[in-house]
């Protein structure tokens, strides 16, 4: 169907640092969801402050900016940080890892929101059974919110994450050797634009199709218990 | 305190705001005794329940659970390991069930036996199946709590209080959520745990299932005690005139 011109490994390399960038990216954005959303529904005021201040800015702000500040903003602080400790050669931080902290850190802000909602929709009651039975706050989070949360978040991580995925094509700015990048090379090589730019708009495509389907088997078993009568007393 | 008493409370406050839901609550329960708490709504019975395994706090008065007392402070902070300690023996069965929704049946009730008693889950599984067939619902183990009737929901969070071998039972209205056909076999297997000499505190609206089954009653009105004693003078010659009134109604209606 395409002609790519020997291109096919190079790029299917850059398919899979794709993948590789959004899952990292998804990982450690869901961690930092759970958390600032706890700190967001916490009752001291300095979390839910902090929380505050962590969504408005990243939501804030356009995601390329975000890796650009993040990539020379790191660069920049880690190198006067070592010239602080009297080291003097020039640190290059990897692209790799600025641009997937930004986009776990982009991530993170919408997981954010997605949570405190999943957070606040498990009945009280549930936890105060919980309680009542002798379990430590820890426990009834691990056992009984925790699980819960899953089942109403994953839609809206779902979500997120298919944006993400798409957003990955930012980080080829700063120079990381994903799709985008290993496209562009090609087509600079090539000179068929479009040719390159299609197949690249295919493979994320596919890549979407493919986690759409992986998500519905997750949001279907989360979902065990719940879908015959949908009532809960 | 005797620590051969279960529940003793002692002038028991508690407001919320503005509002004095408990004003000086005092009672005792000794071992096998099967206390009933009756009253209108509002009269702060579910509170003082909620009360005695620290789901609510309270601003004075003191509650000792086999001699030990609960650390509660003015700010409403409570100690936490004592709290945990304390619900190992005393069990709560909630008036809306409060069951696991992701967790089947057998889950919910092995769940905290593994998790906090540090049971196995062979051991855990065997209690949890025997308690299943004594409320009568061996057969749902691995349904999910949804996917039961009310009554059968209500047993399993019955049996998964008791899957805690608890030395004290809480029922906070255990029935009222309940449909009316749907009480009886929720009783019957209270009325079977009363046999067992557990001591029980129940707060409820079935009057004559409290009348039965007691071996106290206690008359709440307004966040005070105006009547107390075994179920003969309390339901047949009460000495207040507000619960002989809540009494008629209660048996017209």
């Amino acid at each position: 169907m395409f002609a790519l011109q020997g291109f096919g490994p190079m790029l299917l390399q850059g398919t899979l640092m794709t993948i590789q960038v959004a899952l990292l990216a998804t990982f450690f954005g869901v961690l930092i969801g759970i958390v600032m959303a706890l700190m967001k529904l916490s009752s001291s005021r300095v979390a839910r402050l902090i929380g505050d201040i962590y969504t408005t800015i990243v939501r804030g702000v356009p995601i390329l900016v975000l890796i650009l500040l993040f990539y020379f903003g790191a660069i920049s602080g880690v190198n006067a940080l070592a010239r602080a400790v009297g080291y003097t050669q020039f640190i290059d931080l990897s692209a790799f890892v600025a641009g997937t902290a930004a986009l776990a850190l982009a991530f993170g802000a919408y997981a954010t929101e997605v949570f405190r909602g999943a957070f606040q929709s498990i009945p009280k009651g549930q936890i105060e059974a919980a309680r009542a039975l002798s379990m430590s706050r820890f426990t009834a989070f691990r056992r009984v919110s925790l699980p819960q949360v899953w089942r109403i978040a994953l839609p809206g991580l779902g979500n997120i994450f298919l944006v993400i995925l798409k957003e990955t094509a930012l980080v080829s700015v700063i120079g990381v050797e994903e799709l985008m990048r290993k496209t562009e090379f090609a087509v600079g090589f090539t000179k068929a634009p479009f040719t390159f730019f299609l197949f690249a708009a295919f493979i994320y495509l596919g890549l979407t199709v493919v986690s759409m389907g992986v998500l519905q088997i997750l949001e279907r078993r989360a979902n065990r218990g719940y879908a015959a009568t949908g009532a809960q007393s | 305190m005797d620590a051969s008493t279960p529940v003793s409370v002692r002038d028991l406050h508690k407001r919320f705001g503005s509002l004095e839901v408990l004003k000086g609550i005092s009672m005792d329960a000794q071992a096998g005794d099967v206390v009933s708490v009756i009253g209108a709504s509002g009269s702060g019975k579910s509170t003082f329940l909620r009360c005695i395994n620290l789901l609510e706090t309270y601003e004075s008065g003191d509650i000792y659970i086999f001699g030990e007392r609960l650390a509660v402070d003015p700010k409403g902070r409570i100690d936490n390991r004592q709290a945990d300690r304390i619900r190992r023996r005393v069990g709560m069965v909630f008036q809306s069930f409060n069951l696991w929704s992701h967790r089947t049946v057998l889950q919910n009730l092995t769940e905290a036996p593994i998790h906090v008693l540090g049971l196995s889950r062979r051991v855990a599984e065997e209690r949890a199946e025997s308690l299943l067939e004594k409320v009568g619902i061996g057969d749902k183990r691995n349904n999910y709590p949804n996917h039961l009737s009310g009554g059968q929901q209500q047993r399993a969070a019955i049996a998964r209080a008791l899957a805690m071998e608890p030395d004290v039972l809480l029922f906070d209205e255990p029935t009222s959520a309940l449909d009316p056909e749907l009480v009886g076999e929720v009783l019957r297997v209270m009325r079977a745990l009363t046999e067992e000499r557990r001591t029980m505190i129940i707060v409820t609206h079935e009057m004559r299932f409290a009348r039965e089954v007691s071996s106290k009653v206690l008359y709440f009105d307004q966040g005070l005690i105006e009547e107390e004693g075994p179920p003969e003078q309390v339901f047949g010659a009460p000495r207040s005139a507000r619960c002989r009134q809540f009494i008629r109604q209660a048996f017209d209606g």
